[in-house]
């Protein structure tokens, strides 16, 4: 085990996978000489050479299309689009070429490639640098979507994705590359190493898709969230004085709905949390399952705290971002219902 | 126009610029330097957040440009875009106080360093997605024909934008419906840390648009005479109704792709090679100095007249106010 931020484990996994299988290649808009814009590629030009993990011109539509091509053919390619808020050019490729790949083959072909992204607000990006697009590719049958939360879960959960035959987006959440983010932006940044899910295995592992995890046990409430958000969740939680059960959904899509289920049947009560804007979010279709399963459990209405329904706003990063405060007001009027 | 390749200005279109031109240029172009220079600072202070993309090395690639256009033509860019919006007479203090996210912002502090308008300057903003803008500025270029005008859509992109597959969508429709607009590509060699060498196929790109028939030129981005000289050219053929032009623009940006960036792809020697030899600002000095058609004393006023504007600029960008947290929800649609 070695202490690893987000991005080191990042970077682990795409060693192993490349150091495991010579069908798996990596390229990007500077993800090869300049080793990323987020450094989570550096190094692996240097060792595996140019033929395998390679600069591509700022083209996303192209990087995805030949992707997908690769990934018809037989290799594994591991796309980086620079930020998820560029993939829009490549919204054509991945819903109407990756994702139904195998559909219209009947099975013959598939497009097994890994889409890395980094996704999310808290940096001061702007509109173009902090969207949280999960939501347009969680509607889309045919594609899976993964957002890890710690450098533990980042790793085992990338080479779950790049090992997988169908095509994955994968989005990490930028603004907890290098450390745990609770929401309170006025202290000082804790770095990764503190944290437990630090300890990463310097080896193959993997985290299957489709499996959440209970990061905090509890009782009363359940709370439901997904990247930074997880942290976020974790501190409404104490600063609430609410036994909330959090649980990191960590893939998207397949949803480990059980894990959910069981969850809020327990509790009765539930909060969703996302940073993504709240009409048409994935905090909707939550919402509605929750209700389809759980609704002779439910004591209070289900609650989701987001974004609001408007564009990321570069002066009010923390009047638009679900802090803490937001989440636990949640918790406690769930609690009060 | 045709396909052609040059450093210098096309004959015929190199006339000798006058005293008045040339201190223009020259007060232009240092503005845009010492509000760059203070835009770092005060980022390097904590009073801008996020990305910031600085336009030092390039300020003669919008001065001239756009001191070939009269009121009324139709500006666009990507996000390095503070330069642009000096170039199009828009207030430094407006421009400044974006960038600090304040309500005295041309966006009220939404849009922040990469998205800025302005309705009277016709500037139709910087677009933070890398060639975005292309297709836009072709739009615009059709609707200035459509509305039966003679005016013309300047449509600034990088090198690295010059290969999305918009930029092509673009130049086929420009070329096929005849539009008047200038695709200007500012060439300064690197999208973020790739070279164009590394991204390109052709790294001519002044020929992109030879599928379609659109004439192209390569220009040394450095002179301000030269990039003049060219836009004088290129304006008058878009005016005059002969369809699109591409300029390649050779220029350089002497500091990092945005303020988080550590430079590794290219030598210190040749960021300095190109400061000491090819600024664009000394040029002129030198030009002015040297033909003795202005003395030290008169820059030295330009000088302290472009500091003061920026100083100005600087005080109102920290002294307007926060906006409103209500704003947040302003603008999405129009309100009833």
């Amino acid at each position: 085990m070695v202490a690893m931020n987000m991005i080191q484990a990042l970077r682990s996994a795409m060693d192993v996978m490349l150091e495991r299988d010579p069908d798996v290649l990596v390229f990007g808009e500077d993800v090869g000489f300049f080793g990323g814009v987020f450094r989570c590629t550096e190094g692996l030009q240097q060792k595996y050479g140019k033929r395998r993990v390679f600069d591509s011109p700022i083209a996303e539509a192209g990087i995805i299309a030949t992707a997908v091509g690769m990934g018809a053919y037989g290799l594994r390619p591991v796309v980086e689009i620079q930020f998820a808020d560029y993939i829009y050019p490549a919204t054509d490729q991945l819903i109407s070429e990756a994702a139904r790949l195998r559909y219209r083959s009947g099975g013959e072909f598939t497009a097994p490639l890994t889409v890395r992204s980094p996704y999310g607000g808290g940096i001061f990006g702007g509109q173009t640098h902090s969207q949280s697009p999960e939501a347009i590719f969680t509607h889309v049958a045919g594609l899976k979507t993964v957002i890890p939360s710690t450098p533990y879960d980042a790793k085992g959960l990338l080479i779950a994705a790049i090992e997988d035959d169908d095509p994955v987006i994968f989005f990490e959440p930028k603004r907890i590359y290098n450390g745990p983010f609770d929401g309170h932006h006025d202290r000082p940044v804790t770095p990764w190493a503190k944290h437990p899910a630090s300890e990463v295995p310097e080896g193959y592992y993997r985290i299957d898709l489709g499996k959440a995890a209970i990061v905090r046990p509890g009782d009363a409430v359940t709370l439901l969230a997904y990247g930074t958000m997880v942290h976020v969740a974790l501190a409404a939680a104490e600063e609430a004085g609410v036994d909330a059960e959090v649980i990191d959904l960590r893939t998207l899509n397949p949803l480990d709905i059980e894990t959910i289920v069981a969850s809020v049947r327990k509790t009765g009560r539930c909060v969703i949390v996302h940073e993504a804007t709240r009409t048409g979010g994935f905090g909707g279709e939550l919402s509605a399952l929750v209700q389809e399963h759980c609704f002779h459990h439910l004591e209070a209405p289900i609650a989701r705290v987001t974004g609001w329904d408007t564009p990321y706003p570069h002066a009010f990063e923390w009047e638009y971002f679900p802090g803490p405060k937001r989440v636990a007001e949640a918790l406690r009027q769930a609690m009060e219902a | 126009m045709a396909l052609k390749r040059r450093t210098k200005p096309a004959t015929g279109a190199a006339k000798t610029p006058s005293v008045e031109q040339l201190l223009k240029y020259y007060r232009e172009m240092l503005q845009i330097r010492r509000f760059e220079e203070k835009a770092g600072q005060m980022y390097g202070m904590g009073l801008i957040g996020g990305f910031c993309h600085l336009y030092i090395g390039q300020e003669a690639v919008v001065v001239g440009m756009q001191n070939a256009l009269s009121l009324g033509d139709s500006v666009i860019t990507s996000y390095r875009d503070h330069g642009h919006m000096l170039a199009c007479g828009m207030d430094p203090k407006g421009v400044m106080a974006e960038l600090t996210g304040r309500s005295g912002g041309y966006s009220r502090g939404k849009g922040g360093s990469m998205h800025m308008f302005s309705k009277a300057e016709h500037f139709y903003g910087g677009h933070g997605i890398v060639g975005a803008q292309m297709p836009l500025g072709t739009g615009l270029a059709f609707a200035n024909r459509y509305r039966g005008t003679d005016r013309v859509s300047v449509t600034y992109c990088g090198d690295g934008a010059i290969n999305q597959g918009q930029v092509y969508e673009s130049f086929n429709m420009a070329a096929l419906w005849k539009l008047p607009v200038i695709y200007v590509i500012e060439n300064n060699k690197y999208g973020m840390g790739t070279s164009v060498q590394r991204a390109s196929a052709s790294t001519d790109l002044f020929e992109r648009g030879a599928a379609y028939g659109i004439p192209g030129s390569q220009i040394d981005g450095m002179d301000v005479l030269a990039t003049h000289a060219a836009a004088e050219e290129a304006v008058a053929h878009a005016r005059a109704g002969k369809g699109p032009v591409i300029l390649e623009m050779m220029t350089y940006r002497y500091r990092g792709h945005s303020m988080s960036d550590p430079a590794k792809y290219r030598t210190k020697e040749e960021v300095a090679k190109m400061r000491t030899e090819h600024d664009p600002i000394d040029l002129v000095r030198k030009r002015l100095i040297d033909g003795g058609l202005a003395n030290e004393d008169a820059l030295k006023a330009i000088d302290k007249e472009v500091k003061d504007l920026v100083t100005a600029a600087a005080e109102f960008a920290q002294e307007s106010p926060e906006p409103d947290p209500s704003e947040v929800w302003t603008d999405v649609l129009l309100e009833a």
